[in-house]
């Protein structure tokens, strides 16, 4: 579904270059729930826009459903971290959720039950006509959680989605997504640096290593599906898987600060 | 906002014109100078002076037409000007080869222009049209450069990641996050068409409010020129209030955002 083979990216300026993302390679099959997780500083934004075709790779392969991609692929859909910024101001909710069908060429009907159904999938069926910033900021991200959803994509790319919400509301939009994912089955790629988050949304969790980044480690999460805040985070299963994270990122960074050094 | 609330601004609206108008009144009362009569004779001839003749009345035949190459100028400066503003502030390299000029260009008085327009172009409309044109575009194009330029990049992102391009785009997304800069352009420059409008009148004109102004102090008749200065006055308060509510519809979104920063949301 989303292949990624060599990726590297190199920011280039007048005097100095960046590596940013060394040598990354990893897939997604078609329906999995996968999260990426990274130390801060690891580029993980860097490798999401060269996912979602919004910037080129300075070497290696991106491919969105076997097709390489080259611009933003139809079938996905992006939900970024700043989602103060991602709405338009201007519209209400209702529009925001959807001004991509318009463009995607819906008729008028559809885009009414599309925008309809995804904002209830989110809880937010009662403001349509609000505005974005009459909302608060886990209310923003549903509706532009609620954009994606209407868009009916193949792939679903989160960019550290709840990174700037309180923490209540954060466990509420971490089970929003696993519910969302459980009943849509949509292919999703979810990037954070919450080791706590990325163990309890994925069905697989893959490690980036410090900048330049490599990928660290992949390792499938033996969980129930079905989780719960208390009881999966209770679970000796999911310290276990945790601690494993933990300990991959930090000797990540042991390496990278020797690799500085030397 | 409550009756009372209506009220109290109302009242502040209309409190410092009102004490001015009776300063005005009082003071010019007894008056005997020749170039300032009291404004009790100036509003005694405005009905006549503006109103009488039905068909022929001065409000049909200088001040219509004088709105009409007002709004016509102003008209086509702001599709100009927002129009270029868009394909400037799109392109970092045509801004770099165009900017210069612009600078150059607003820089240039737009009156001085007027004779070299009654030259190219005559002593007709078109003169007057394009003066006010020449004045009102350079503060709009280069507002809405500014607001183009402005454009959110994650919004952009956005845009490009459902596949919202080309026309949709412009609509959607860089009109609107533009449109509080090509707002305060539009405002500049409806203040500066309603000065041109009035001198390119005073130049070579057969009609029009400045004509007017000026037929009246080249015949002594000064009671009937004060009128024509409030009758332009009275012009440009009603212009900027129909702005303003125009403003407040198409920027509401804009008000709201900055409203809910204040208060800390």
């Amino acid at each position: 579904m989303l292949e990624v083979r060599g990726l590297r990216k190199v920011y280039t300026s007048r005097d100095r270059t960046v590596e940013a993302l060394r040598d990354i390679t990893f897939s997604v099959a078609a329906g999995e729930l996968v999260c990426l997780v990274g130390p801060s500083g690891c580029g993980k934004t860097t490798l999401l826009k060269c996912l979602a075709g919004l910037l080129g790779p300075t070497g290696g392969e991106v491919s969105v459903e076997g097709r390489p991609v080259s611009g933003p692929p139809p079938g996905m859909a992006v939900v970024f971290q700043v989602y103060g910024r991602s709405l338009f101001p201007w519209m209400t909710v209702a529009q925001n959720v959807e001004l991509p069908l318009r463009h995607k060429g819906r008729g008028r009907a559809e885009r009414r039950r599309l925008v309809t159904a995804a904002l209830a999938d989110v809880g937010l069926s009662h403001t349509p006509d609000a505005y974005p910033w009459q909302l608060s900021g886990g209310m923003q991200q549903r509706v532009a959680i609620a954009r994606a959803l209407a868009y009916e994509p193949h792939v679903m790319l989160m960019d550290e989605p709840f990174a700037a919400v309180d923490a209540q509301t954060r466990a509420d939009l971490e089970d929003l997504i696993r519910t969302l994912w459980d009943r849509t089955g949509v292919t999703t790629l979810f990037v954070t640096h919450d080791i706590d988050e990325a163990v309890y949304l994925g069905e697989r969790v893959v490690v980036l290593s410090s900048s330049p980044t490599v990928v660290q480690d992949d390792l499938p999460v033996d969980l129930p599906r079905e989780r719960d805040q208390l009881d999966t985070r209770a679970l000796p299963r999911f310290t276990e898987l945790r601690s494993r994270v933990y300990g991959e990122i930090r000797s990540a960074q042991r390496a990278a600060s020797r690799a500085d050094g030397a | 906002m409550s009756l009372g609330g209506r009220l109290r601004r109302a009242a502040e609206l209309v409190a410092l014109p009102a004490v001015l108008l009776a300063a005005w009144w009082v003071t010019s009362d007894g008056s005997e100078s020749f170039y300032f009569p009291p404004l009790r004779e100036v509003v005694g001839v405005l009905p006549e002076t503006w109103f009488a003749g039905g068909a022929d009345a001065r409000i049909v035949s200088d001040v219509l037409p004088s709105l009409a190459r007002l709004l016509t100028g102003y008209g086509l400066a702001a599709v100009v000007g927002v129009g270029a503003g868009l394909l400037i502030g799109s392109s970092p390299t045509l801004r770099a080869l165009v900017e210069p000029v612009l600078e150059v260009f607003r820089a240039v008085p737009p009156p001085a222009t007027v004779p070299l327009l009654v030259a190219v172009a005559g002593i007709d409309d078109r003169m007057k049209v394009l003066v006010i044109v020449f004045g009102c575009l350079w503060p709009i194009l280069l507002n809405t450069v500014e607001g183009v330029r402005a454009v959110d990049p994650v919004l952009a992102d956005t845009c490009r990641s459902y596949g919202i391009r080309g026309p949709g785009r412009v609509r959607s997304l860089v009109l609107r996050s533009a449109s509080p800069q090509i707002m305060t352009g539009l405002r500049q420059a409806l203040s500066v068409g309603i000065i041109l409008m009035v001198i390119s009148e005073m130049f070579a004109a057969s009609n029009g409010i400045g004509f007017t102004v000026v037929q009246f102090q080249r015949t002594f008749a000064v009671p009937q020129m004060w009128t024509g200065i409030i009758v332009l006055g009275l012009l440009g308060v009603t212009l900027a209030w129909v702005f303003r509510a125009v403003e407040t519809r198409v920027l509401r979104w804009y008000e709201g955002i900055r409203s809910a920063h204040r208060s800390g949301g």
